[in-house]
């Protein structure tokens, strides 16, 4: 089975940043109505495995251009721009230490059980992950794309997206 | 068995036939089967009428082995081969369950699923919940009036793969076709949503016999897509009932009791607890075998206060599946409540407080699942028709993955992702000159080891030997549309494989399992055998049409090789159909699906690529 055939193209959407969700999520819907294992549940087994193999496909695809950040990645991946998320650790000085801060701002929080600080320190990072987003989409958009400088931000994105991994964790936590 | 299929997809066999399928809710308590019937879903009753079969099996010495309420007479005077509840040990080892010391069972603690000894051999879950299975599968075939093409068998959301294992093992064993696992919550949605042509976001709030599982699902025209889920695989109406149980024992001051008054007194507080759905107050009476009374009053008051703390347990998985859903309490625009535990009024209270709104409680509870399971097996048989074009999006409960290092546990597949689904990473070797690695795959949330499920462990043997760090290990995750898992590891430069269905730390091994069809099947009568003999002649006969006609429209796709090879499987079948040896017939249709298997493989892709490209072609035309 060839799988090929690049995740905006299996939906007919343009490849760019910015992307209709509703026609995302439709496109999605229609796809799994094809492919989908319960469509085939009365074929034999290699027909099976077949379907589960595009179903599986299809998931994928959708998970990645769901998420603004994976859809972000995968942009990139197919322009041929190396987002150097291993190797590149080349990120400012400036923006490293602004990360430092957070990190002993929620690990403070955490410990002393503040939930409000943490839910406070949550919206400011989703407010600065909206503005990021927003330069990702002139960064990767159609014309006028600069694939060095959508990389920069998408590592600063996933900077975010850890912190905010954490402050959810630790709001979880004091929940239990 | 393979047999190639003609029809695109999406289209259902022949649209005269209607296949017999039917949707089984295998409850802890109480278990029903369903079945379409004229376009509608039913529950398939008894001969007395009644659609709930009690979730209980009695082992007589000797004598085959009595389910239902015949069962269900013995649990006072021969608790330890009465097995009530098995639900709870499906998958499960003798540490996993709680209350394990006031159960009335000679447990009998073997590596991986528990078994318990009784007076007719030792029996483990699987077997015991195969026969409650059977006695729904005999009902469904009198009640329809043939054999099952399928049948889809719910479980909870929140069941993590052994359970599901041991579930779909169950089935295989009752001589069920297992058409797809569905779970519990998804299944009452299609019911509810399908009745009352429902859109928006919903809450599947379904807290059974034994277990919880709340689930949130967005409907939108025709797609059952479940966003998040979450639960508790070991809380359920049963636990209410223990508080009752432990209430009496504490006002009474008769303990320790022995196990038949114990099951005596546990029924006497679960009848309480269901009056107390309906009156202020329940009387509790009865008398023990040792002569002492019960004579008590539990008014619903006290009831609500010895159950608070089960009560709130159900809402934190609650919150955290809203969470994961990444949805606000106010953007649910439904709670539909099922099992029959939410007929507690003080639990649709405390439900209705967390939502803000009164839960929907006018489907029937106890019936819901099995009827959800029943239009969904409907579809998966083949019978769908047009306006019956909706489509379920599950998700996988737990996260899945791998021991590394110090005992720590290295995420592979997150819980709440869309199914089916692959993922694979790549691990190292940590020693100069290694040539073999550990795989252990564990299930739960927790970052150590210890604290999640052991799913299986299994070796990679043969990695050429290489400086540490330098052996690139590819490990395979692949959860198909019944959350089960298959894991495989592969030495990306020697090319070394091992692969494990992950099964055999809890499940029963694939060899167990023959091995109990062979001896059914050698027990079987003359009449039995030579039908037997006929359905494989019919299959074979239906094999070898099915694979003319895909010769005849897709025979391109063959190289002369692979021609001569099916055309040769094809003169052993014709061969195996005129005579009368059941296994020369089973060798020669195993033989032909070896061989057509890549054949059926490349038409079915081929005709989803071109299903997908019409799909394409007509949103241009819009």
């Amino acid at each position: 089975m060839d799988l090929q055939q690049d995740y905006f193209a299996l939906f007919g959407l343009p490849q760019t940043f910015d992307i209709d969700r509703e026609q995302l999520e439709q496109a999605y819907r229609d796809c799994q109505a094809q492919v989908h294992p319960d469509r085939h549940a009365h074929r034999n087994d290699a027909e099976k495995r077949v379907s589960m193999q595009w179903a599986t496909h299809v998931n994928e695809a959708y998970r990645t251009l769901r998420k603004p950040l994976l859809r972000a990645r995968y942009l990139l991946s197919l322009r041929g721009v190396d987002a150097g998320i291993e190797t590149n650790t080349a990120m400012a000085p400036a923006f490293l230490m602004e990360q430092m801060e957070w990190r002993e701002g929620v690990e403070e929080a955490r410990e002393g059980g503040d939930v409000s600080d943490l839910e406070h320190m949550r919206q400011r990072l989703d407010l600065h992950e909206r503005e990021l987003r927003q330069a990702l989409s002139g960064q990767l958009g159609d014309t006028a794309a600069d694939g060095e400088a959508a990389a920069d931000t998408v590592r600063r994105l996933m900077f975010i997206e850890k912190l905010q991994i954490e402050i959810d964790d630790a709001l979880e936590a004091l929940e239990d | 068995m393979a047999l190639l299929q003609l029809q695109e997809p999406g289209m259902s066999t022949a649209p005269h036939e209607h296949r017999l399928a039917v949707g089984i809710d295998l409850g802890t308590t109480n278990s029903l089967v369903a079945s379409v019937r004229n376009g509608i879903a039913v529950c398939l009753n008894d001969a007395e009428g009644r659609a709930m079969l009690p979730s209980v099996v009695h082992y007589p010495r000797g004598g085959a082995a009595l389910v239902g309420r015949a069962a269900q007479a013995h649990q006072v005077d021969d608790p330890r081969n009465t097995l009530v509840s098995v639900k709870r040990f499906m998958g499960r080892g003798i540490h996993d369950v709680t209350h394990i010391e006031s159960m009335p069972y000679d447990f009998l603690d073997t590596e991986g699923m528990l078994r318990f000894r009784t007076v007719n051999g030792v029996k483990s879950p699987v077997e015991v919940s195969a026969e409650i299975l059977k006695a729904l599968r005999e009902r469904a075939e009198a009640s329809l009036g043939g054999p099952l093409v399928g049948a889809v068998i719910t479980v909870p959301a929140y069941f993590d793969d052994a359970q599901r294992q041991a579930t779909k093992d169950a089935a295989r064993l009752a001589g069920l076709n297992v058409l797809r696992l569905l779970n519990e919550p998804t299944a009452a949605a299609v019911a509810y949503g399908l009745e009352n042509a429902s859109e928006g976001v919903y809450a599947i709030y379904d807290l059974g016999g034994g277990t919880f599982d709340i689930s949130i699902l967005k409907l939108s025209r025709g797609v059952f897509e479940v966003m998040s889920t979450n639960g508790d695989a070991s809380l359920g109406g049963d636990d209410f009932d223990h508080r009752v149980f432990c209430w009496i024992l504490d006002q009474s001051g008769v303990a320790p009791v022995s196990d038949s008054d114990a099951r005596r007194l546990e029924g006497l507080a679960r009848r309480a607890k269901e009056l107390l759905s309906i009156e202020e107050e329940a009387p509790i009476r009865g008398t023990l075998s040792t002569g002492d009374e019960i004579d008590l009053t539990l008014t619903r008051e006290t009831f609500v206060d010895i159950t608070r703390t089960l009560v709130n347990k159900t809402l934190a998985p609650v919150r955290k599946a809203l969470r994961d859903a990444d949805l606000s309490v106010d953007e649910v625009k439904g709670v539909v409540m099922v099992g029959g535990a939410t007929r507690m009024l003080h639990l649709q209270q405390a439900v209705g407080e967390f939502f803000g709104q009164s839960p929907l409680t006018n489907l029937d509870p106890d019936k819901v699942v099995a009827l959800g399971a029943a239009m969904q097996a409907n579809v998966l048989a083949g019978n769908r028709t047009a306006d019956e074009d909706w489509l379920l999006l599950d998700v996988i409960p737990l996260s899945l993955g791998l021991e590394t290092m110090g005992g720590l546990v290295e995420k592979i597949v997150p819980r709440n992702s869309t199914i089916p689904i692959a993922k694979a990473q790549e691990f190292t070797t940590f020693k100069d000159g290694q040539t073999a690695m550990a795989i252990h795959v564990v299930q739960g949330e927790r970052e150590l080891v210890s604290a999640c499920r052991s799913l299986a462990r299994f070796e990679l043997r043969g990695i050429p030997p290489m400086t540490a760090g330098a052996a690139r290990i590819r490990v395979s995750f692949q959860v198909d549309a019944d959350g089960l898992l298959a894991v495989t590891a592969r030495e990306m430069s020697a090319g070394v494989e091992a692969q494990v269905v992950v099964k055999p730390s809890y499940g029963l091994a694939d060899d167990e399992i023959a091995e109990m069809l062979k001896s059914g099947f050698e027990h079987a009568s003359d009449d039995a055998k030579a039908r037997a003999v006929r359905e494989l002649q019919v299959e074979g006969e239906r094999m070898l049409e099915a694979v003319q006609q895909a010769l005849k429209a897709d025979g391109a796709l063959l190289d002369d090789e692979e021609r001569a090879r099916i055309d040769a499987a094809m003169a052993a079948l014709r061969t195996a159909v005129a005579g009368d040896d059941a296994k020369a017939l089973r060798q020669a249709l195993d033989g032909l699906g070896r061989e057509t298997d890549g054949f059926a493989a490349r038409r079915m892709d081929k005709s989803i690529r071109s299903a997908l490209a019409g799909h394409k072609i007509n949103e241009l035309k819009v």
